[in-house]
């Protein structure tokens, strides 16, 4: 039952990918609700599955790993899954308003998605080494694919530059692999590390993975292509970008790090990551709070706000990993209404740039509302998911006496609330906003519903964390565990 | 020095050439070739350092390999794609001299 459930999860929207590219354009609407809607329900099998029994491995039609394909569902791939699942759901709903099924571009658009849903969903349960590497490539090229699917000449150049960097990264990874199995003859990700010593090669070949996973979540000094490709896409697509595509690289290096080398002596290695998400949080917002564009301005705030999932490295306790995984949840929800919302302003006024935006929210309250809201998340302001993964990293930081990470996390926060309030008091207290008060209202539509409806889950993720915490308590690496 | 060294060397000596080769040129074309011959030095490493198997060669790394060119293949096919949509819109085929990330629109 888990077995069929979870293949459905992958293959449906695999398969409505695939129907839509060969059927007729009418069909378009009919095959996206097929693509999306059962999988909420569908996933309630394999969260029953986790919830009675902790952990279920699943061997694709009988053919065991090496050559086969299996899966481990776990409490944290299964919150990846539920993540994955209800952005999308929700990003969709403005997709069906920006891509609206009987455009043009909807038949370019739609399959894509569909491709990127399924192989996103496929790489957090995949529980070997090289059919990463092959939901990575999917993730990638159909990422870049929506970046481009406009075609406009800003996004085809940064989807270009994110191709190559992202294939040199696989490439990265692949090499890993190659020595990886030239020194143990196994592939399984929960099985390597009874047959992994921490010898030179093998290190060499961890490191080379960790770094090609690194460009490919961005994560500083390696996310120089991060900012033009995500700035540029079209709107639902910036919002999945930020709010999963780069999340699922850093899952991959949680569970490297903590699956298959989790009893190694990591220290120095890991003050190194901390120190690199730490230069991300400080690099990121500065270079926010200069750009002159909304979407840029996000774009950037993405690259700070990937730094607080690195520290989960130095600090590695129960706290940290409840903590990072929060962060994922509130920002993946916060993110991605920033850009919906920043997405409805641009189709709007026809220009992001902040000196077009004053005053725009009288014109757009909604938009500004949602983008507010999402706001209070990013900066950690209470109550909200954000605070909540906040206070979580500064608890474990205090546990550990690692004031250094308790600086960080806490001044970090006034960071965000630089460069989010520059663009609030543009849009709001602008002198120039009462030349322009005449402005009609823009009737509110799908498109601004879906960045509300993500902005207030990421602040109510400051009230229902119990069960995303529990469940994160009970997926804890095996080196952690208490 | 026997031939699985031989085949090492290889590798890296390519990987060497794919690495300079997409740091070097500019033209999108010649970096499309250089991330392929990077490709194809992980696939001989990869074959190489898999031992045999009571004496017959390990058939898993010849099947990662086959599934690693598919991929090398359909990833290059869309690299040209895009490359020739790049060129159609703005009649360079490099990314040299643009206005920096996100500064056009």
């Amino acid at each position: 039952m888990t077995t069929e459930a979870l293949a459905l999860i992958v293959f449906v929207p695999l398969l409505v990918a695939a129907g839509m590219v060969v059927l007729p354009r009418s069909w378009l609407g009919l095959l996206i609700r097929i693509g999306l809607l059962p999988l909420p329900f569908l996933l309630l099998i394999p969260t029953m599955e986790v919830v009675d029994n902790g952990a279920y491995r699943v061997v694709l039609a009988g053919h065991d790993s090496p050559l086969g394909i299996v899966w481990l569902l776990d409490p944290l791939s299964l919150l990846m899954l539920w993540l994955n699942v209800g952005i999308t759901l929700l990003v969709s709903l403005h997709a069906s308003f920006s891509f609206p099924p009987s455009d043009q571009p909807a038949r370019r658009f739609w399959p894509l998605w569909l491709i990127l849903f399924a192989s996103m969903n496929a790489l957090v349960l995949s529980a070997d080494l090289f059919n990463i590497y092959v939901t990575l490539e999917l993730v990638t090229l159909a990422a870049i694919g929506l970046i481009a699917v406009e075609g406009k000449p800003a996004a085809l150049r940064a989807a270009m530059r994110y191709l190559l960097l992202a294939l040199m990264a696989s490439l990265l990874y692949l090499l890993g692999v190659g020595l990886i199995y030239g020194q143990t003859g196994v592939l399984d990700l929960y099985l390597i590390a009874e047959h992994l010593e921490p010898a030179w090669l093998t290190i060499t070949a961890l490191a080379l993975m960790i770094v090609g996973l690194l460009i490919k979540s961005a994560i500083f000094p390696l996310h120089a292509w991060l900012p033009a490709a995500h700035g540029n896409a079209p709107g639902p697509v910036s919002a999945i970008l930020s709010a999963m595509v780069v999340k699922v690289s850093v899952y991959i290096i949680w569970r490297l790090w903590f699956w298959t080398a989790g009893d190694w002596d990591l220290d120095s290695a890991a003050t190194l990551m901390g120190i690199l998400g730490g230069l991300a949080i400080v690099y990121g917002s500065v270079a926010a709070l200069v750009q002159q564009r909304l979407k840029m301005i996000i774009a950037y705030s993405t690259v700070a706000q990937l730094g607080y999932l690195m520290l989960l490295f130095p600090l590695a306790s129960t706290l940290a990993f409840q903590a990072a995984s929060y962060h994922l949840v509130s920002h993946g929800m916060a993110k991605a209404a920033m850009f919906l919302a920043a997405a409805n302003i641009l189709r709007s006024v026809g220009s992001d740039r902040l000196s077009r935006l004053a005053g725009i929210d009288q014109r757009l309250p909604l938009d500004v509302f949602a983008l507010a809201l999402a706001g209070v998340s990013i900066m950690g302001l209470p109550p909200s998911g954000g605070f909540l993964a906040k206070w979580l990293f500064l608890e474990a930081a205090r546990e550990q006496e690692a004031w250094g990470w308790l600086v960080l996390v806490a001044a970090s926060g006034l960071l965000a609330a630089a460069y989010l309030f520059r663009v609030l008091a543009v849009m709001c207290l602008h002198p120039r906003r009462r030349l322009r008060s005449d402005r009609r209202r823009r009737a509110p539509n799908l498109a601004s519903v879906a960045a509300i409806l993500l902005a207030v889950g990421a602040i109510v993720a400051g009230f229902a964390s119990a069960p995303v915490l529990d469940l994160v308590a009970a997926g804890l690496p095996p080196g952690l565990a208490p | 020095m026997d031939n699985a060294a031989l085949y090492v060397l290889a590798a890296a000596v390519l990987f060497g050439v794919g690495v300079y080769g997409l740091i070097v040129s500019a033209h999108l074309m010649r970096k499309l070739f250089a991330i392929n011959i990077m490709g194809n030095a992980i696939f001989i490493l990869m074959v190489a350092v898999a031992g045999p198997i009571d004496g017959a060669p390990d058939p898993v790394p010849q099947a990662l390999v086959l599934t690693g060119i598919v991929i090398a293949v359909s990833a290059t096919a869309f690299a040209l794609a895009l490359m020739v949509r790049l060129y159609q819109e703005t009649g360079r085929a490099t990314l040299a001299d643009d206005n920096g990330p996100g500064n056009d629109d």
